[in-house]
């Protein structure tokens, strides 16, 4: 049999230049592990950062994952978001590395202030556990490359407090940018302004959003209908843009 | 011990789902004589010594950085307790 040369994958990419790829674990931190797996699985190398370092140890971007950081004391990534290990997030994104804050860590990111509004109590009291559609609405972000305009995608949700609100002139200002990345769709499940599930900052390079795409990147694991794996264009699309330079 | 006392309250406009379920709790145990609820919050911040003015401007600033988020939330009091 002869052998055919074919294009690499983009995981297969991804391993060959080494991308590195870091997950920030603070105390209370749940879903770092699945962000790692999917950080792994999209071919990239998952680094375990640790709220206490100070710098970033050489990794291509950032991914701030779910949980219940600090016990969500004071009000939810409020005291992550002056986490030691922040100064250099902030100072990285800043710069144009690609960070995505999943749930809490979309929460960090807006204590933080790397993105505008704040996230509050679903409007209903009752903490949502679901698979939830959303809309991609903007695919020129470093997370969102390899999805389509206005594709439809099926993730888990899982939150308490994942109310998205801002001011009227913030929402329009967003909306006017392109800024709004996901939008809820069929049902907003938390009382979302607006129906925004998640957003970017003006360059593009950091996405924050409630939902969760780290679990939905492997068949048979992530939401039955749709096939499960709809998360999996997150990381793909970091590794793309990363390799790419 | 004097303190400073720091109060945080949602914003008038901002949906307080906290205090609508304690406002339906009340209503339920018979407290039937109060409107909407508005649940905020209350810091004591332990101070050594005298509350200077510096000490106070310390205060108002960690309020407005760190224990309020102006998004959603006003600081409505920032004020010195002395010792009893």
């Amino acid at each position: 049999m002869t052998a055919v040369a074919t294009e690499p994958t983009i995981a297969e990419a991804g391993a060959e230049s080494g991308v590195s790829i870091g997950v920030v674990t603070f105390p209370g931190t749940l879903d770092d592990r699945d962000a790692a797996r999917a950080v792994r699985l999209a071919g990239a190398k998952p680094v375990n950062l640790w709220h206490a370092d100070s710098t970033l140890a050489g990794v291509d971007g950032v991914i701030l994952p779910g949980g219940f950081s600090y016990g969500d004391y004071l009000r939810c990534g409020a005291i992550a978001g002056f986490a030691p290990i922040m100064d250099a997030v902030v100072s990285a994104a800043n710069a144009g590395m690609p960070v995505l804050g999943i749930c809490n860590g979309f929460q960090i990111l807006c204590e933080s202030h790397l993105l505008p509004g704040a996230l509050i109590r679903n409007d209903h009291q009752h903490f949502v556990c679901r698979d939830q559609e959303l809309v991609v609405e903007n695919t020129n972000t470093a997370w969102t490359g390899d999805y389509s305009q206005g594709q439809t995608i099926r993730i888990p949700l899982k939150n308490g407090e994942g109310g998205f609100v801002a001011t009227d002139e913030v929402l329009d200002e967003l909306e006017g940018s392109g800024r709004v990345v996901f939008r809820y769709q069929g049902l907003n499940p938390n009382g979302s302004l607006r129906d925004i599930a998640g957003i970017t900052n003006e360059a593009g390079n950091v996405v924050g959003l409630m939902p969760h795409p780290e679990h939905a990147v492997e068949a048979g694991f992530g939401p039955e209908d749709g096939g499960g794996i709809d998360g999996q264009g997150f990381f793909s699309s970091a590794v793309r843009t990363l390799v790419r330079g | 011990m004097a303190s400073v006392v720091v109060e945080v309250m949602p914003k008038p406009e901002i949906l307080d789902p906290q205090g609508k379920a304690i406002s339906g709790g009340m209503s339920r145990l018979g407290f039937t004589g109060f409107g909407e609820v508005r649940q905020g919050k209350r810091f004591e911040l332990e101070v050594e010594g005298e509350v200077t003015d510096e000490v106070l401007a310390q205060a108002r600033e960690a309020a407005e950085k760190l224990l309020s988020n102006p998004v959603i939330e006003n600081v409505v009091a920032v004020r010195a307790v002395e010792e009893a």
